[in-house]
C-alpha cells in the first residue's frame, strides 16, 4: 500500500502514519509544519492549497484524511475553508490521481444534535442539526466524501470518539492544565456516560478501514474502546495520570450551557488567542451521554480494541513520566 | 316497550373514513336489519368473517362485541384484529344512533336496544359458539342479550330457566365477557357518580349533544392519555349535535329512581345475570378500578351475580379499559383456557393435587382446649406487664364473636378486613370470621396507607374490624364496608367514623345468643375461601392471595413443621400470620411490646421480657427487628441476658437475612441455631436453612436458602437468552431460572387477578415429579448438586445485555465485599443489544448526594465483581420496601440510573433522603 496521511502533526495522524510505516507500507504525510516523523516522505503544505494536494496524492493508492480545523471556536469561514473546501479539493485530486481507497476521518459529533446518545448506532451525518462550526463542517465534509464513493474509489468514514493518549494536546493536556489551575468543574455530578478511544485502538481502526475498504465503503463507523465511563471518572483518571488533583467543584450543566453560548460568541467576536474556558458545545459534550453500539464497526472492519481502557490510562501516565 | 317519537333528524348509516389508526377498512360493512319494532335499520358493524358461518372451517366461534356510551366499535379494534388472527369471527357493532350506524330519529331505551341486538344477531345468522363481550352500557345490553338467548334456548329445550346445570349449555351462547359496567342499578342510587350532574334537567343536552363535553370527558379518562389521532377517531362519528342525539339518549336512559322507564329492563338484566351465574356459563369480568363512573361496588355486584366468573382487576387502569390494558390479550387467553384452544387441550390451570392429609379445621386444637387454663396468648405491655389469655377464654371469645358476627348480618363468603395488631383480639376475631365461613382479609400496615387503601378497596370488603387508627383511615380514605371497632376507641372516633359496634359489643351480643341456645352453623366446606393475605407490595401493587380452609390447615401444618413448634410450646413473634397459626398448632403466641407495624422498634429488652414472661424458647423475628435487637443489646441486664440465653429456636424471615446478622444473633442466643426459612405470601414456607448449613455451603452465586420443607419440591424454569422463564420445569443442578415451588400448602389463587393467577401456575411439571400445586415465585435462582436452593434475585431484576443474562444478587454480594460499599444494586443501562452493567450503591461512609465513585473504588468493585461496570454511582440511600427496608426496588434504581448516566439532571433516588445526614 502506498499511503498518504493528511494532518500528521496531531497525535492520531502521527501515530497512524507511524503504524502504516511500521507494517511496511510506503507512507507520505501532508501538513503545514514539519512532522519530524522518520521513515515517511513529507509534503509540507495546506490542504487548502490545490498544488500541494496534487503533489501529495501523486502515486499513492490510499488516502487517510485527518487534516482539519479542530478548535472549539473561531470564525465559521475558517472551518469551511479547511474542513469542507479542503476535503473537496483532496477528494477531487485523489480521484484524478487514481487513488483507490479513501479513509475519511470524521467525528461522532457530526450526527449529534445535543440529545443523549445511549448505546447508539452510527447514524448519517446531519450538519443541519449538529452544534458548533467544527461538527457542522466535519458533517458536510463526511457527506461529500461518502457521496464520492464509487466503483474503484472506495470511501470509508471513520469516527473515533474522544481519542486519548500520550502527547494529546486536544483533550488530555487541556484537562490536565485546567485541573491544575483549578478551572475544571464537573457539570452536575459528572454522571453522563461517555465513550473514549485509546489512541492505539483508533490507529488500528484506521488501518482496518483502509484494509477493509472494499467491503466497508460508502459507510460510516463510530470507533470507541467500547468501555463507556462517566465524565467524572474519565476526568479523574486523566488527572490521576497527569498527577493533578481531580475536579470536585460542580456546576449545573444548564447554567454551563448558557454561559458557554455567551463565552463562545465573545471569543469568536473578539478573536481571542486561547481556547475559551467553556463553550455550549463543550458543555453539551461533557454533560450528555454519548456512547455507542460497537457491534457493526467490529464486524465490518474486523477490528477490536487491543488496549483496554485501564491499560490505556497506565500508558497515559507513562506519557506524563509517571 | 315502545319507541318515543321524536323530531330528531334521521341520517343513513355510513362507512367510517379511511385512515383511522388501528382500524382496517376491510372489516367495515353495513347491515340492514329489522330493529325491535320490525323496521329495517342499517347498522355499521366490524365483521372479520362475514362470509364464513361461525361453523365454517377454521372458525372457532363468534365474539359479539358491544360498545357503550359514548364510544363506538372502534373501542374493539385491537380485539377485532387479534381475535381474527386467533381464529375467531369478531363482530363489533355500532349500536343504532351511535358510531356510523343509522340515526333513525328514535329514542331507544335499554329493553329496545337489547331486542335490536337480538334481531341483528338473527340477521347475521350467527351460529356455533357466540361469546358476548360488552363495555360500559354495552355490557348491560350484551348481558341482556345473553340472558334472553339463554332463556330462549332453555325454552326450546323444554327446561325450566335458571336451574343449576339442569340442561346442557345452549349451543349458541358460549360465554360472557363484561368490563366496567353494571349488572344492576340500585333504585335508590340516582346515577353513577359524575353522571348525576349530567342528568339534571337542562344540563343533559348541553353536555351530551349540544356540546361534546361528555365525549371529551370520557375520552380523557385513560391512563396514559390517548394519542391525538386515536382521540380524533373516537370523536369522528360524533362531530355534530345531531350525531350525538344517541349519546344524550343513552345518558337519559340511566334508570334514575324506581319510576324510570328503563327500571323494569335493568331489573330484568340483573335477574338475567344471576340466572346466567347459576347456569355455569363461562364468564369473565375485566375491571379498571380507576373508574369514576362504575366504582368497585359495581364489580362486587357482578361477583355476587356471577360467582363462578373469572375476574381480573387491572390495577391502575380506568374506565376505557381496552385503551388502558391489554383486554384483547386477556380475552383471548381466557377463551383458550375456558372454551378450549384448538391447538392444545384445555389448560390444567387448577392442578388437582392429591391433598396431603385429611382436612383438620383450623380451630380444632382451639376447640380441644376449650376448658384449658393454660396460656393461649401472652401480650406484653410497654410497661413489661403481661396480659395472659387462657385457651378457655380465647375459645369462648371466639365463639361469642362468631355468633355476634352472624347476628350482625355477616354471611358466609362475605369479606371481613381485620386491621388489628397481633394479639388476643386479632386471634379471636380471625378464628370467629373463618369459623362462620366469612373470609378474613389480612393486609399488613407495612403496605403503607396507599397500599392498604388499594388492598381493602380492591378486596371488596364488606366489614372492617379495626383499631382506632384503622377506623379513622377507613373513614378518611373511603374504605368500603360496615365498621366494627376493636380495642380501646374513643366515643369521638366512633361517632366520626360512623362506627356503631365494637368487638366487645359483638361478643356480648353473641354471648346472649349462645346462652339462648343458638348454635354456630356447620363448619364451612374445606374448599371454601378462608382468608385473603396480601403480598408485601415490594414488587408492584400488593396482591391478594386466597387460601381455602383446606390449604390454610395444610399451611398451618407446614409452618409448625418448619418452625418446629407444637402443642404446649410458646413462640415470641410479632409476625401477624402467627395470630392465625399459633392456635391451630396448639402453641402459645407471645407478642412482644413494640409497634408491630414497624419491626425495627423491637428492642432487645422487650424481646427478653417476652421470653422471660412466657417461658418460650422460640422466637420469630423479621430481619429488621433482629437488627434493632442487636443494636439495643447494650441495654440488657443480667436477667435479660439469661432469658435470651434460653432461646433454642430463632427464626428470621420475610426478606434475605445476611449471615453476619444471624452470627451476631448467636452471641445473644448461644443455644439457638438460627434458621431462615424462605417463602412468600403465596407459599409460606418453601425452604428452610440453618446458619450452620449456610456457613457449610460457603460462597456461591446468590443466597443459599436451604432445602425444600417437608412435602415441598423446588423446581427451576430455566431462563432463555432474553431472560424469560419458560413453562417447562427442571430439577437439574446449576441451571439458573425462575424458582417454582410445588406443595400442597401453596395458595389457592390470587384474588380477582385471573391473568396473574394463570401466569403463576403456567408450568409443565419436571419429568418424574408427582402432580402437585405449583407456584412461580418470581425469584430467580438455581439448585445445587446437594439439592439446596440459591436465590439470585427477582426475575424482573435480571439484566440482559447483548451477550448474557446476569442475575443481580451474586454480583451485588461481591460488590458489597469491597470495603467502602455498604449495599449495592446491579442495573442495566442502555438499549438491549448494547446494554451495559452499572452498580448503584450506598457507601459505608454515607454520601450526602449522588456521586461517582472515585477511580480506585470503581476499579475495586469491577475487580471484585469481575464485570466491566460502566459506572459505580454512590447515592445517599437506595429505595427499599416499607415492610423490611431490605428489598431494593431495582426497577426504580435502573430507571433512575438510566437517566443519570444519560446526563440528565435527576432528582435524588430516594426523595427526602438526599442532601442531608438523615439515615
Amino acid at each position: 500500500m502506498r499511503v498518504l496521511v493528511t494532518g500528521a502533526s496531531g497525535m492520531l495522524g502521527r501515530e497512524t502514519a507511524r503504524a502504516f510505516a511500521r507494517r511496511g507500507d510506503a507512507v507520505r504525510v501532508l501538513q503545514r509544519r514539519p512532522s519530524g516523523l522518520e521513515g515517511t516522505e513529507e509534503v509540507l503544505g495546506s490542504i487548502t492549497d490545490p498544488d500541494a494536494v496534487r503533489a501529495a496524492v501523486a502515486g499513492v493508492d490510499t488516502v487517510v484524511h485527518l487534516a482539519a480545523k479542530v478548535s472549539i471556536t473561531g470564525p465559521h469561514a475558517e472551518f469551511v475553508a479547511v474542513n469542507v473546501d479542503g476535503t473537496r479539493t483532496l477528494l477531487a485530486q485523489a480521484r484524478a490521481a487514481g487513488v483507490r481507497r479513501f479513509v475519511m476521518v470524521s467525528s461522532p459529533s457530526v450526527a449529534h444534535a445535543g440529545s443523549a446518545l445511549v448505546g447508539a448506532g452510527t447514524t448519517p451525518a446531519d450538519p443541519g442539526a449538529a452544534h458548533g462550526s467544527y461538527a457542522v463542517t466535519k458533517g458536510q465534509a463526511e457527506l461529500l466524501a461518502l457521496a464520492a464513493d464509487a466503483p474503484g474509489f472506495a470511501v470509508v468514514a471513520v469516527r473515533p470518539h474522544i481519542v486519548i493518549g500520550p502527547g494529546d494536546t486536544q483533550l488530555v493536556q487541556r484537562i490536565a492544565d485546567r485541573a491544575r489551575a483549578g478551572r475544571l468543574p464537573l457539570l452536575d455530578a459528572g454522571t453522563a456516560l461517555i465513550d473514549t478511544t485509546y489512541v492505539d485502538n483508533a490507529v488500528d481502526a484506521m488501518l482496518a478501514a483502509a484494509d477493509r475498504a472494499d467491503v466497508a465503503h460508502g459507510q460510516a463507523f463510530v470507533v470507541t474502546n467500547g468501555e463507556p465511563r462517566t465524565v467524572a471518572e474519565v476526568f479523574a483518571r486523566i488527572c490521576a495520570a497527569a498527577g493533578v488533583p481531580a475536579p470536585t467543584r460542580r456546576v449545573p450543566a444548564a447554567a454551563a450551557k448558557v454561559a458557554g453560548s455567551v463565552v463562545e460568541r465573545v471569543w469568536t467576536w473578539g478573536r481571542l488567542p486561547d481556547e475559551p474556558p467553556m463553550t455550549r458545545f463543550l458543555a453539551e459534550q461533557l454533560s450528555t451521554a454519548h456512547w455507542f453500539d460497537q457491534r457493526r464497526t467490529r464486524e465490518v472492519l474486523r477490528w477490536a480494541p487491543r488496549v483496554p481502557l485501564d491499560e490505556g490510562f497506565r500508558r497515559l501516565a507513562g506519557g506524563f513520566g509517571r | 316497550m315502545t319507541t318515543t317519537p321524536s323530531r330528531r333528524p334521521a341520517r343513513p348509516a355510513s362507512l367510517p373514513p379511511r385512515g383511522l389508526p388501528g382500524l382496517d377498512p376491510a372489516w367495515s360493512r353495513l347491515v340492514p336489519s329489522p330493529d325491535a319494532d320490525g323496521r329495517v335499520r342499517t347498522w355499521h358493524v366490524l365483521d372479520t368473517a362475514p362470509d364464513a358461518g361461525a361453523d365454517g372451517p377454521g372458525v372457532r366461534g363468534t365474539l359479539l362485541c358491544v360498545h357503550g356510551n359514548p364510544t363506538w366499535s372502534y373501542l374493539w379494534r385491537d380485539l377485532v384484529a387479534r381475535g381474527a388472527a386467533a381464529g375467531w369471527r369478531v363482530v363489533a357493532v355500532d349500536q343504532l344512533e351511535m358510531g356510523y350506524s343509522e340515526r333513525t330519529g328514535v329514542r331507544r331505551g335499554l329493553a329496545h336496544r337489547v331486542r335490536d341486538l337480538g334481531a341483528l344477531v338473527e340477521t347475521l345468522g350467527l351460529t356455533g359458539d357466540v361469546v358476548a363481550v360488552g363495555h360500559d352500557w354495552g355490557g348491560v345490553i350484551a348481558t341482556g342479550w345473553a340472558a334472553a338467548e339463554d332463556a330462549h334456548a332453555r325454552a326450546r329445550a323444554g327446561a325450566p330457566a335458571g336451574r343449576h346445570r339442569a340442561v346442557e349449555r345452549p349451543r349458541r351462547l358460549a360465554g360472557l365477557v363484561v368490563m366496567n359496567t353494571a349488572a344492576a342499578h340500585p333504585a335508590e342510587d340516582p346515577a353513577p357518580g359524575p353522571l348525576r350532574l349530567a342528568t339534571l334537567p337542562g344540563v343533559l343536552p348541553l353536555v351530551t349533544s349540544r356540546t361534546d363535553a361528555f365525549l371529551r370527558t370520557t375520552l380523557a379518562l385513560t391512563h396514559p392519555p390517548l394519542a391525538a389521532d386515536v382521540r380524533a377517531a373516537y370523536r369522528a362519528p360524533y362531530r355534530g349535535a345531531a350525531d350525538r342525539a344517541g349519546v344524550e339518549d343513552f345518558v337519559a336512559d340511566v334508570p334514575v329512581g324506581p319510576a324510570h322507564a328503563s327500571r323494569p329492563a335493568i331489573d330484568e338484566v340483573a335477574a338475567g345475570a344471576e340466572r346466567l351465574g347459576r347456569s355455569g356459563l363461562p364468564a369473565l369480568v375485566l375491571w379498571g378500578p380507576r373508574d369514576p363512573v362504575f366504582g368497585e361496588e359495581y364489580l362486587r355486584d357482578w361477583r355476587r351475580r356471577l360467582p363462578g366468573a373469572d375476574v381480573h382487576r387491572f390495577e391502575g387502569a380506568g374506565h376505557l379499559l381496552p385503551e388502558d390494558a391489554d383486554v384483547a390479550g386477556a380475552v383471548l387467553r381466557w377463551l383458550d383456557t375456558r372454551l378450549g384452544s384448538p391447538a392444545a387441550p384445555p389448560a390444567e390451570e387448577e392442578a388437582t393435587a392429591p391433598e396431603g392429609s385429611p382436612h383438620v379445621p383450623l380451630w380444632t386444637r382451639l376447640d380441644e382446649r376449650a376448658d384449658s387454663a393454660e396460656e393461649a396468648v401472652v401480650e406484653m405491655g410497654p410497661d413489661g406487664v403481661a396480659r395472659r389469655v387462657p385457651w378457655s377464654l380465647l375459645h369462648r371469645r371466639t365463639q361469642e364473636i362468631a355468633a355476634g358476627l352472624l347476628e350482625f348480618g355477616v354471611e358466609p363468603g362475605q369479606r371481613v378486613s381485620l386491621l388489628v395488631p397481633p394479639g388476643a383480639d386479632l386471634t379471636a376475631a380471625v378464628y370467629a370470621v373463618v369459623r362462620i365461613g366469612a373470609v378474613g382479609v389480612l393486609a399488613d400496615a407495612g403496605l403503607g396507607l396507599r397500599g392498604l387503601t388499594r388492598a381493602v378497596r380492591g378486596a371488596g370488603v364488606d366489614v372492617v374490624i379495626g383499631v382506632s387508627r384503622a377506623l379513622v383511615g377507613a373513614r378518611v380514605l373511603g374504605w368500603p364496608g360496615r365498621r366494627v371497632a376493636a380495642g380501646p376507641v374513643a366515643d369521638e372516633v366512633l361517632r366520626l367514623t360512623g362506627t356503631r359496634v365494637t368487638l366487645a359489643d359483638l361478643a356480648a351480643l353473641g354471648a346472649r345468643r349462645l346462652a339462648e341456645g343458638v348454635a354456630l352453623p356447620p363448619a364451612p366446606e374445606p374448599s371454601a375461601e378462608a382468608v385473603v393475605l396480601f403480598t408485601s407490595g415490594s414488587t408492584g401493587p400488593a396482591k391478594g392471595v386466597v387460601y381455602t380452609h383446606r390449604q390454610l390447615s395444610e399451611l398451618a401444618a407446614a409452618m409448625g413443621a418448619t418452625i418446629r413448634i407444637g402443642p404446649g410450646q410458646g413462640l415470641v413473634s410479632a409476625f401477624a400470620p402467627f395470630a392465625l397459626f399459633g392456635p391451630a398448632l396448639g402453641a402459645t403466641c407471645v407478642v412482644p411490646a413494640m409497634d408491630v407495624t414497624r419491626p425495627a422498634t423491637l428492642t432487645a429488652s422487650a424481646l427478653a421480657a417476652a421470653v422471660a414472661a412466657s417461658g418460650s424458647t422460640s422466637a420469630f423475628l423479621s430481619p429488621a427487628a433482629l437488627v434493632n435487637v442487636l443494636a439495643t443489646a447494650d441495654a440488657l441486664d443480667d436477667a435479660d441476658r439469661a432469658a435470651l440465653a434460653r432461646v433454642q429456636v430463632l427464626l428470621s424471615a420475610g426478606a434475605p437475612v445476611p449471615d453476619a446478622l444471624l452470627q451476631r444473633a448467636r452471641t445473644l442466643m448461644p443455644l439457638a441455631d438460627p434458621r431462615s426459612p424462605y417463602g412468600a405470601t403465596e407459599v409460606l414456607p418453601a425452604t428452610d436453612v440453618s446458619l450452620d448449613e449456610v456457613l457449610a455451603a460457603g460462597a456461591g452465586e446468590g443466597i443459599c436458602v436451604g432445602r425444600p420443607v417437608e412435602g415441598a419440591v423446588v423446581a427451576i424454569a430455566p431462563l432463555d437468552a432474553d431472560g424469560h422463564a419458560g413453562e417447562q420445569l427442571v430439577l437439574d443442578a446449576d441451571v439458573t431460572g425462575e424458582v417454582v415451588v410445588g406443595a400442597s400448602h401453596v395458595k389457592d389463587h390470587y384474588d380477582q387477578l385471573w391473568l396473574t393467577q394463570a401466569d403463576s401456575v403456567a408450568v409443565r411439571a419436571p419429568a418424574g415429579a408427582a402432580p402437585r400445586r405449583w407456584h412461580r415465585t418470581g425469584d430467580v435462582g438455581h439448585l445445587d448438586a446437594q439439592g439446596r436452593v440459591w436465590i439470585e434475585g427477582r426475575l424482573a431484576h435480571v439484566v440482559v445485555t447483548g451477550t448474557e443474562v446476569v442475575t443481580p444478587v451474586g454480583v451485588e454480594q461481591r460488590a458489597e465485599s469491597v470495603p467502602g460499599i455498604a449495599r449495592a444494586a446491579l442495573v442495566g443501562v442502555g438499549p438491549r443489544p448494547a446494554r451495559q452493567l452499572a452498580v448503584v450503591a450506598e457507601a459505608s461512609e454515607p454520601v450526602a448526594r449522588t456521586s461517582v465513585a472515585d477511580p480506585e473504588l470503581a476499579e475495586a468493585v469491577r475487580t471484585a465483581t469481575g464485570r466491566d461496570l460502566v459506572a459505580v454511582l454512590l447515592v445517599p440511600a437506595l429505595p427499599t420496601d416499607v415492610r423490611h427496608n431490605s428489598k431494593i426496588d431495582r426497577v426504580r434504581v435502573a430507571a433512575w440510573a438510566g437517566r443519570a448516566l444519560a446526563g440528565e439532571r435527576v432528582p435524588p433516588l430516594v426523595p427526602g433522603r438526599a442532601g442531608g445526614r438523615r439515615r
